[in-house]
């Protein structure tokens, strides 16, 4: 909503307080002022001139000559290329030494061998913008009145030398979308009166509902209807004071009937259409809902099918408008004119934003009705712009209204407590202070034993509630004047949950290991929501996707990231490691929701180490991230119970690629990307890993004990085994250990040779194996003992020999 | 023989003096000291002096022994050092080039302003809440005070699943889910981060995927003034000691009254800037006193109950503390982006 700062200051005493100040206050009390603009900012010395002659440049075809009489001793020659520029008109001079928008200063200057001192301005280069221009002036230079003064200041003509607040309105206060609702504002926040209209006009002794009847059908929808009628009056211009403050607020003018209808929406809140009542043939306004399918041409020449819940104006025949959004072409106010029905009525709020939508127009009217207007201010605005009719279009208004009125336009009654508004602020408000608020807010109140009853005016929609009048003391009292507490009551303690302790941890180790926290988008398109996803089922898709890239909800997020990889390999920074936990969507049969699962999921590519001058260069690996993961099980309290097989994923590569299980479970997948995917995304070798959170989250580990540090030496065994090239090494180390008993505490691999020294087919593993009884020294007979065991049994179930 | 041993004395010494090398030195201790040296041989010829001046002379001869040998000593002490000196001065490195590199991770800087939040929180008493991103609408707007046909809840603005679920747009559900949970009993004192949708195209400013942060207290007696008071604890925290904080009227369906959270410009102190359009103060949260319906809804009596709730970007919070300008970067993890906020700050 913009607000003319000239304009409030008809209804509300401004003379002591700048557009600024005003802005603050009102910003501070209820209604953020997003911008206070003054249209003249920059422009000087435009002044009101009079063409005395203009004839055509004999060097230019486009060019006129024109002698314009700006006030001083002497005419001024300016050459002018508008088309519309003529003699006789009163006009925007922008003398020599002016400066326009833009700091664009207007000097001598000769065009085509002619002097030209000036310039004569349209409005667009006043700095107006171009959809606010009339018509008429829309394609050339302006033209004032004839009645305008040469010589004086154009700016102020135009009222350019005003200042626009521009209102940022919550949903809440539909009531500020007026110019006397900003007023009462205005007013509370001064403590000063607010100034109505007077709406005294002369009248024809004829009775409007003589000449036009008015029936309501749909009464649930609209419970008030009332028609003025002016007859004999003169379609023009508006004056221009009217025009000013149409395009000050972001109308552009019309003719005066439509610009009056449009004024009085912007003074009082209340959208009004006018008919050409000749047009509507019958007499007669019938508002009904439309029937399906029926049609109409609405005012921008668009022909509309309409459905059942339309709300329609009819003239008992056909329909003349949409009720609120746009009225008909067949009943369209134009130059030939000559008598009106002025509607101003109450729509329900639900029908017209039905509408509005269904027809994709809103419109400054359709913006009210939506929000619901007030009931009793339907009555005076067509009083208003009956009035302004006899004023500027030399109209003759009729007595009365044609009315259907059904409308209930009593004030809502609501009560509070004072114990209760204090309690609610923490502040100790007398009744008084309560009441004077109220007072300001022209807010009918009263105080009784400790309970304030207000009645909240219709023009107020959205007091209904204790709470509604809690905050409307609040917030003029001043939001400032709050103290500043905290709660005060029984103490719990504050923290995170196990959960959420792992999940901080997780970032930790991860970090600490040199990965990336990354976040990325949970929407993704149709085959990237498939992939690497460890629960193969359909995406969760969304209905009315914005675009095919964003359509489906992520059932991994190994996908993104690797696009998070891809987008910096394209920019130059080629090794990269990443991890990032959040959601992934599953589908699941028989539940409202889809199921949350949290992944978490990690990509490294390039290099691992890179230490340049000292040529150390490590390149990622599988076994770099699977040493990161095994930090974390450890981390976590979980080692012992996570496990690695050879995996099979289709994005991973074969040969590559390890299932992780925790608890015997899988749970995730550890493996390097398939080099055709790496080709296909311009990857360099990528490894990735994903894996469900929730088992570990769930899972409580042993507590903590402490175990004695061993007193006695223990004794290492060194064995190299060659087997198959198929065994795994995990496998061997598991067999060992089962052999090893309670005397062999560790197992590790030192070395792993696969080459000439073997027959084809065959591989060495060597593991180290520290036997150790903490409680004793061991013998060598009883590590010869476990040792041997350890050979059979890999001799039994691997097939391995010592390596001689 | 005095004088000869004197003479010894000298001439050792004087070789002492002169050796730089250890086995120059030691050539000089075998020729004094050893078994067939001039000493050995002076104290060899003590048989031939009187039974006075032997001991005198036995004396001497050793004092020039120990004296030699502890010179010998010394020198040898000092030749080791020298060459240790030498060794290591031959070991020396460029100790300005570059360390062998640790790889370090860091947080995402929407964590680091989300767990920060949160610890500040945790430290008065809050417990951290979470809830689906896939939400029902009745969570989503209906317990918060939007039912069906209110204008904020256009399908236009929300990405729907169903006609009854979709991406949640606020973090508000967890509320009323924690809400309806506590079964009508308070105190509920939680925070809820958490990441949200909605129907915009991705720009500088505008993203499809945001994080919200939100706080809610309900119990007795919970004013409008301990709202203020917190607000103004953490505007504080995060921002630092000399920021004011502000609050403004303003809407939303799930408060009344409704409030917006402004603190003092940080760049200009308040006197008005580019950063904060030249007003001294910058947006940072929405707040106000939980709407009546809310409670009810949530199975609280909203007779006895009342509570307050804020809720804020993580994204906007970012942008304001580290200068960022475009909401992208957040999710596009360009390195260049995320290698900046590695350093740890500490409030």
């Amino acid at each position: 909503m913009f607000v003319s700062y000239k304009w409030l200051e008809d209804y509300v005493d401004l003379s002591d307080i700048t557009p600024d100040e005003l802005a603050e206050k009102i910003t501070r009390s209820g209604i953020e002022v997003e911008g206070v603009e003054v249209p003249s900012k920059g422009i000087e010395n435009v002044v009101i001139g009079h063409v005395l002659s203009c004839e055509k440049h004999p060097e230019a075809d486009k060019l006129n000559i024109c002698k314009v009489d700006v006030g001083e001793e002497e005419p001024v020659q300016i050459i002018c290329g508008a088309a519309n520029v003529g003699k006789g008109q009163k006009v925007a001079v922008a003398k020599v030494g002016a400066v326009l928008p833009g700091d664009f200063k207007i000097k001598k200057a000769k065009l085509r061998g002619e002097a030209s001192n000036g310039m004569i301005c349209s409005l667009q280069e006043l700095g107006i913008e171009g959809k606010l221009v009339p018509k008429e002036f829309s394609e050339g230079i302006f033209n004032f009145p004839k009645d305008a003064i040469v010589g004086e200041d154009a700016l102020q003509a135009l009222a350019l030398d005003d200042s626009i607040l521009e209102l940022g309105l919550t949903p809440n206060r539909a009531d500020a979308m007026s110019m006397l609702g900003v007023a009462y504002e205005a007013g509370a926040i001064l403590d000063r009166p607010v100034k109505l209209p007077d709406l005294e006009y002369k009248m024809h002794s004829d009775e409007a509902s003589s000449l036009v009847t008015v029936e309501v059908e749909a009464e649930d929808q609209n419970p008030v209807y009332l028609a003025k009628v002016i007859r004999n009056i003169k379609i023009g211009p508006s004056p221009q004071w009217m025009q000013s403050r149409l395009i000050a607020s972001g109308i552009r003018p019309h003719n005066n009937v439509v610009d009056i209808t449009n004024y009085v929406l912007l003074e009082y809140g209340q959208p009004l259409h006018a008919f050409d009542l000749d047009k509507l043939k019958t007499n007669k306004i019938l508002v009904r809902l439309a029937h399906e399918g029926e049609k109409i041409e609405t005012l921008d020449d668009t022909v509309r099918e309409l459905k059942s819940h339309h709300l329609v104006i009819t003239n008992g025949e056909e329909p003349v408008a949409i009720a609120g959004v746009m009225g008909g072409a067949n009943s369209e106010v134009t130059d030939s004119t000559t008598s009106v029905l002025i509607e101003s009525a109450y729509f329900a709020p639900s029908a017209i934003r039905q509408a509005s939508k269904d027809h994709g127009l809103r419109s400054e009217a359709s913006s009210r009705f939506e929000k619901g207007v007030d009931p009793n201010r339907v009555k005076p605005a067509a009083e208003r712009a009956a009035q302004l009719l006899t004023l500027y279009a030399q109209g003759e208004v009729l007595t009365g209204t044609a009315a259907h009125d059904k409308m209930d336009k009593s004030e809502k009654q609501i009560s509070i407590t004072l114990e209760k508004i204090n309690r609610v602020l923490g502040m100790s408000l007398t009744a008084e202070e309560v009441l004077d608020l109220f007072r300001r807010l022209q807010i009918e109140a009263a105080a009784n034993q400790g309970t304030i009853h207000v009645s909240a005016p219709t023009r107020r929609g959205d007091l209904l509630i204790e709470e509604d009048l809690i905050e409307e003391a609040a917030r003029l009292y001043g939001y400032d004047h709050i103290p500043m507490t905290l709660p005060v009551h029984e103490t719990n303690p504050g923290g995170l949950s196990p959960r959420q302790n792992k999940r901080r941890l997780i970032r930790q180790v991860l970090e600490g290991a040199g990965l990336m926290q990354a976040v990325t988008y949970s929407l993704t398109n149709d085959a990237e929501a498939k992939e690497f996803a460890l629960d193969v089922r359909q995406p969760v898709k969304l209905l009315m996707p914005m675009s095919e890239e964003r359509s489906n909800l992520r059932l991994s997020i190994v996908p993104q990231l690797l696009e998070s990889v891809s987008y910096n390999l394209a920019r130059q920074h080629d090794s990269i490691a990443y991890y990032e936990s959040g959601s992934v969507f599953l589908n699941e049969q028989g539940s409202d929701l889809p199921r949350e699962d949290e992944h978490l999921a990690g990509a490294i590519t390039g290099l691992w180490q890179f230490h340049a001058w000292q040529g150390e260069k490590k390149p990622v690996d599988f076994y770099v991230l699977k040493g990161i993961l095994d930090a974390l099980w450890e981390r976590l309290g979980i080692s012992d119970r996570i496990r690695y097989e050879k995996g099979k994923e289709d994005q991973l590569h074969p040969g590559r690629t390890a299932a992780i299980f925790f608890n015997g479970e899988k749970i995730g997948f550890l493996g390097q990307v398939h080099p055709s995917k790496e080709k296909e995304m311009d990857l360099k070798e990528t490894y990735v890993f994903e894996v469900k959170l929730e088992a570990i989250y769930n899972y409580q580990p042993d507590a903590l004990a402490y175990k004695a540090i061993p007193r006695y030496p223990s004794i290492t065994r060194d064995i190299a085994l060659v087997v198959e090239s198929s065994v795994l090494g995990g496998e061997l180390e598991r067999i060992i250990k089962d052999a090893g008993g309670t005397l062999l505490k560790s197992v590790k691999l030192f070395d792993l040779y696969e080459g000439d020294r073997l027959e084809e087919g065959m591989k060495s593993l060597a593991f180290s194996l520290v036997y150790m009884d903490p409680s004793r020294t061991l013998t060598d007979e009883e590590v010869v003992k476990a040792h041997d065991r350890v050979l059979q049994a890999v001799q039994e179930k691997a097939s391995a020999k010592l390596r001689g | 023989m005095e004088e000869k041993l004197k003479q010894l004395h000298q001439e050792a010494s004087e070789k002492v003096k002169q050796s730089t090398e250890l086995k120059e030195l030691n050539e000089v201790r075998v020729a004094y000291l050893g078994k067939k040296g001039p000493i050995t041989e002076v104290l060899k010829g003590m048989g031939k002096l009187s039974a006075e001046e032997r001991p005198k002379m036995g004396a001497l001869a050793n004092e020039v022994r120990d004296s030699i040998a502890s010179a010998i000593e010394s020198k040898q002490q000092a030749l080791e050092a020298a060459a240790i000196e030498k060794k290591l001065e031959q070991e020396t490195i460029d100790v300005t080039l570059p360390g062998l590199p640790v790889k370090v991770g860091t947080h995402h800087p929407l964590t680091s302003v989300i767990e920060e939040i949160e610890d500040l929180f945790i430290s008065m008493g809050y417990k951290i809440e979470e809830g689906p991103e896939v939400e029902k609408d009745y969570y989503n707007f209906e317990a918060l005070n939007l039912p069906k046909g209110h204008p904020a809840r256009d399908m236009q603005d929300s990405f729907y699943i169903t006609e009854d679920i979709l991406l949640r747009t606020h973090t508000s559900p967890v509320q009323a889910r924690t809400m309806e949970r506590h079964g009508g009993k308070g105190p509920v004192k939680i925070i809820c981060p958490g990441k949200v949708y909605r129907r915009d195209n991705d720009d500088a400013t505008h993203s499809h995927q945001f994080m919200q942060i939100e706080g809610l207290v309900v119990d007795e007696n919970i004013r409008m003034s301990d709202l203020k008071g917190t607000l103004n604890l953490f505007a504080k925290k995060l921002f630092g000691e000399e920021r004011e904080i502000r609050l403004r009227p303003s809407f939303f369906p799930f408060t009344e009254p409704s409030v917006e959270m402004d603190i003092s410009c940080k760049i200009c102190g308040g006197k008005g800037c580019s950063v904060c359009k030249g007003t001294g103060w910058i947006e940072i949260l929405g707040a106000g006193m939980v709407h009546p319906n809310v409670l009810e809804m949530a199975g609280f009596d909203s007779e006895k109950y009342t509570g307050f709730a804020f809720g804020m970007g993580p994204e906007r919070i970012a942008m304001l503390k580290y200068g960022i300008d475009d909401i992208r970067h957040y999710y596009t993890n360009d390195y260049r982006f995320l290698t900046q906020f590695g350093r740890a700050e500490f409030n």
